[in-house]
């Protein structure tokens, strides 16, 4: 076994070798002008020891030995995928469905949050799937567009007391002509200045919400945004409508999960619809597809149109269920979250970026603990991630490569 | 011909992920041998000299080199070994001068005025060159290209030479001289040369022997003289 | 960072009000610090079409090696005494770190990526500058750290405008590794195979250049200019952040975009023409929006020509 994987354990002793480097010039050199080495050589034990286990498992894993538990599970996970096939889909998916009906009521206040968080952010992995996974199109100011929406809703109903049912199409609207913004100079360019302009999109949309003070009050953000509204007939003194405002969690639940399942049918129609394929077609090869009668420049302000108006769906629920709304929600790094969610998942594919958003929604939740090296874990865990399933955790099966991109 | 071959691929499979391009090829090179491998296009040509060279992994099988196995060395640890390639394309650096693409061909080597001198040999055998030092591969036309790939790989200083369709895309008269300095190069410096080529009537008249490729494995084995007066490639790569 | 950042601007602000000529030295000051950045992105686009987000925080790095060692060699007293030599060894070791901890990123997060889709190895690039930022704050803590203050205090006057002799050095200092970059890129052998590898690496591994020795180069010379322009900043605006990296970092790869990203004389211009916008556009337009001016001009650039300044199409050069 040693033998085996003499190379592994090689590379792993030059690596942490490399990091005892890297550590004691930031831990060992003081101001005072003296030198030191316990602090290092205990830090970095610890991360030696750490990662030595890690190993360990995976060697063992990989050479074979954990069979006696692995066989099992595997076992049973097969069998139950043998079942699972021999249903109709339409079973499992209701039986999720109810699962995700009843979840709020036999969890508490603080997993209903996250789970809404989840919700939300499954809405906005959907859109950027559109941009990018299935027209190819690397956008990293996608949070922008969330932001707009947020903030028309927010404008619109602190301003002028308009109601949220009134205002989300508004909030869709906006988010789209944002998009449409974006798009127009942006198409022609090709991959990596598409991605760096976005970026600077990004970054001009929040430098605007963060400084026009008499539309977006600046840093301190609007407050006091009513959230959703709906009438309700009550039978009290005959027949009339009463205005319920959504304000509990559980309730508010609903209306994310009714949003994701929109979000979730929407993006799977598109997916299998003529639109769609001509997205996949300019992503696999633009020229080609030109060349084919698809009108590129049409389609790709179209990917970005449609994923803007779901990010500002997303956004305008954001700001109801928030109640406030600010510039810090918009930043570079959530666009980096989403864009990690579609890709750690498996671009192109819904259940994968599903289960990308809950693995990074909810596993930075179960890490609270570590608190400060809670970042620290999670980047390191991207790299990880991408050196093993390079193609995310449940990879879309119609998914090629760039013609560019195979060398 | 003396009796140990300089470049042997032994029952070598080879491919691109899933594609099997290559299916049990086994060839031998002499020292001071011109031999054309000929074949349809996508028949492998091209895969048999990367896959000596080290880009495309072999599967099965192995390459000998001077009776040393070249499987598992990297690519560019070839060239010094005196194993070089002029790849399909001519693949200049566009943005690079004609003399650094030269120099680049002297990468691996230290004597400053020894390539020197080389590169006023390449100069000499392809006049055209020296004229216009400082221009950019990327503008050169095609032909000028081809005798760019051809100085860099002397450069190298290579004992086995490996040429990838040197005629592609080129004016009869340019391909004429290209294939007198093929001949001067195996001659005058002694380099065993590898030739493929779709033009099977050229490549046969340059070289001692031949190799018939079709579909990734090798159909026929013979003098140059005999395969040029077999009826049957006569008939699929000579138009008749 | 954006605070001090900030915070100098409004001194500027005050003392300047509008010495164009004053806004002239600071624009060529900070672009040149710019220029520095972009020049590991672009070089590393070049050889690897990756845009390299941990660039940022290899800055970053530099920056806080550089306060180490001068506070280092304060504390020993050496900094009275052989000022000229402590200056030296910090920007030679911050430089050396630098190269050391891009090397390593290289080897561990991005070469076993190479085959991959291009987004799989991005990806694994925002891993590592999440992971290297957060890896600064744990060690150096979450508040600035306040470079020693009494360094190249003053400068010569000529009326109303200061040249401080910290934009001297940095702007002399800038200068020198741009032109010892460009002999090394444009008059070497190794510089030759640095662009020959960018162009084409399966004909450099036929003439015997070895593209992972290369790729490791260029990330080291990329990291170390970075290095070198983080102990400038930290040295011009007084103090480093853990969260330094993030703005001069992507304003930096704006410089390499905009000047034609692979395109190393490219990157210069960039630098320097997005260090002027934003002075000039703090100075006369509005302090506040002076971020939204670099990215204008970048996009409006790109949209007259996709390329940049001085790019190739880059469709041309996957050959």
């Amino acid at each position: 076994m040693i033998q085996e994987f003499r190379k592994v354990w090689k590379q792993y002793a030059i690596t942490m070798l490399w990091l005892l480097g890297l550590l004691w010039p930031l831990l060992g050199i003081h101001p005072d002008g003296t030198l030191s080495f316990e602090k290092t050589v205990t830090v970095w034990s610890y991360i030696l020891a750490g990662t030595f286990v890690c190993l360990v498992i995976y060697i063992i894993n990989s050479s074979g030995h954990l069979k006696i538990f692995t066989d099992p599970v595997v076992g049973t996970t097969r069998k139950f995928s043998g079942i699972a096939q021999a249903m109709p889909s339409w079973i499992w998916l209701s039986v999720l469905f109810v699962c995700a009906v009843v979840y709020p009521l036999l969890t508490g206040r603080y997993a209903t949050d996250v789970a809404i968080n989840v919700l939300l952010y499954i809405c906005l992995g959907l859109g950027l799937n559109v941009v990018v996974g299935l027209a190819g199109m690397l956008d990293l100011g996608y949070i922008a567009f969330y932001g707009v929406g947020a903030y028309t809703y927010a404008i619109l109903n602190v301003n002028y007391g308009l109601a949220f049912w009134f205002c989300l199409p508004f909030s869709a609207f906006f988010a789209c002509i944002a998009g449409c913004i974006v798009g127009y100079p942006t198409l022609r360019m090709r991959g990596d200045y598409l991605a760096i302009v976005t970026l600077g999109f990004g970054e001009i949309v929040r430098i605007i919400l963060n400084n026009w003070m008499t539309l977006t009050n600046g840093p301190n953000g609007i407050l006091g945004v009513k959230p959703i509204g709906i009438l309700i007939p009550v039978m009290e003194n005959g027949f009339t409508f009463e205005i319920f405002w959504v304000k509990k969690l559980e309730f508010f639940y609903y209306f994310a999960l009714a949003l994701a399942i929109v979000a979730i049918i929407a993006v799977k129609r598109l997916n299998f619809s003529r639109i769609g394929r001509a997205w996949e077609s300019i992503r696999e090869d633009e020229t080609a597809a030109e060349l084919m009668g698809v009108n590129t420049f049409n389609y790709k302000l179209l990917a970005y149109a449609m994923g803007a108006i779901f990010a500002g769906l997303a956004g305008a629920l954001f700001a109801a269920r928030m109640r406030f709304v600010s510039p810090e929600s918009f930043t570079f790094l959530e666009s980096v979250m989403v864009l990690c969610m579609v890709v750690l998942g498996g671009m192109g594919s819904i259940p994968g970026i599903i289960l990308g958003v809950i693995a990074l929604i909810a596993l930075p939740e179960v890490f609270r603990e570590l608190e400060s090296y809670r970042m620290l874990v999670f980047g390191s865990t991207m790299v990880i991630m991408m050196l093993f399933r390079p193609a995310g955790l449940i990879p879309a099966k119609r998914v090629g490569m760039r013609s560019e991109e195979r060398e | 011909m003396s009796a140990e071959p300089i470049l042997e691929l032994k029952n070598v499979h080879s491919g691109y992920g899933s594609i099997k391009a290559l299916k049990n090829v086994s060839l031998k090179i002499y020292p001071g041998e011109v031999v054309a491998i000929i074949g349809a296009n996508g028949a492998g040509k091209s895969t048999t000299l990367m896959t000596i060279c080290g880009i495309v992994p072999i599967e099965k099988g192995d390459v000998l080199y001077n009776g040393m196995s070249v499987k598992n060395i990297a690519p560019e640890k070839l060239p010094p070994l005196g194993l070089c390639q002029v790849p399909e394309g001519r693949r200049i650096f566009p943005r690079l001068t004609i003399e650094e693409n030269l120099i680049l061909g002297a990468f691996y080597r230290n004597d400053k005025a020894e390539i020197q001198r080389d590169i006023e040999h390449v100069y000499s055998l392809f006049p055209v060159l020296g004229e216009r030092v400082r221009q950019q591969g990327g503008t050169l036309s095609g032909g000028e290209q081809q005798m760019l790939a051809i100085g860099r790989a002397l450069m190298t200083k290579p004992k086995v030479l490996l040429l990838d369709e040197p005629s592609l895309g080129l004016a009869p008269i340019i391909i004429r001289q290209i294939f007198d300095i093929i001949a001067d190069i195996n001659k005058n410096q002694g380099t065993t040369i590898l030739l493929v080529e779709q033009n099977a009537n050229l490549a046969l008249q340059a070289a001692t022997r031949g190799y018939v490729l079709e579909t990734g494995e090798i159909t026929l084995e013979d003098k140059a003289d005999s395969l040029l007066h077999n009826p049957e490639i006569r008939k699929a790569y000579l138009g008749e | 960072m954006d605070r001090t950042l900030r915070l100098t601007y409004k001194k500027c602000e005050k003392i300047y009000m509008d010495s164009f000529i004053q806004q002239l030295i600071n624009g060529i000051t900070l672009g040149g610090i710019y220029a520095l950045i972009a020049l590991g992105y672009t070089m590393v686009y070049g050889v690897i079409q990756l845009i390299n987000f941990a660039h940022g925080e290899f800055f970053a790095a530099g920056g806080y090696v550089g306060v180490i060692c001068l506070s280092f060699f304060t504390g020993l007293g050496y900094m009275e005494t052989h000022p000229v030599f402590c200056l030296t060894a910090s920007f030679i070791l911050a430089m050396g770190y630098c190269a050391y901890l891009a090397v390593g990123v290289e080897k561990i997060a991005y070469k076993p990526l190479r085959k991959e889709a291009r987004l799989a190895v991005l990806l694994s690039a925002l891993g590592v500058s999440i992971f290297l930022s957060n890896g600064l704050m744990l060690t150096q803590g979450v508040y600035d750290k306040a470079y020693p203050s009494e360094l190249f205090q003053g400068g010569f006057h000529f009326g109303n405008v200061t040249i401080g002799y910290l934009q001297i050095l940095i702007v002399s200092l800038t200068a020198i590794l741009l032109v010892a970059l460009n002999l090394l890129v444009f008059k070497t052998k190794i510089g030759m195979a640095m662009r020959a590898t960018a162009q084409d690496k399966t004909m450099s591994a036929l003439v015997a250049i070895g593209s992972n020795r290369i790729i490791s180069l260029t990330f080291a010379i990329g990291a170390g200019l970075a290095a070198a322009a983080g102990i400038m900043v930290g040295l011009y605006y007084g103090s480093v952040r853990y969260d330094m990296g993030f703005v001069p970092g992507i304003k930096a790869f704006s410089a390499a975009v905009l000047g034609g990203i692979g395109n190393i004389t490219g990157a210069m211009l960039g630098g320097l023409i997005i260090g002027m916008v934003e002075i000039f556009g703090a100075g006369y337009i509005s302090g506040e929006y002076k971020d939204v001016f670099a990215f204008i001009i970048l996009i409006a650039v790109l949209y007259f020509k996709p390329t940049g300044i001085m790019g190739e199409n880059i469709d041309d050069t996957r050959v």
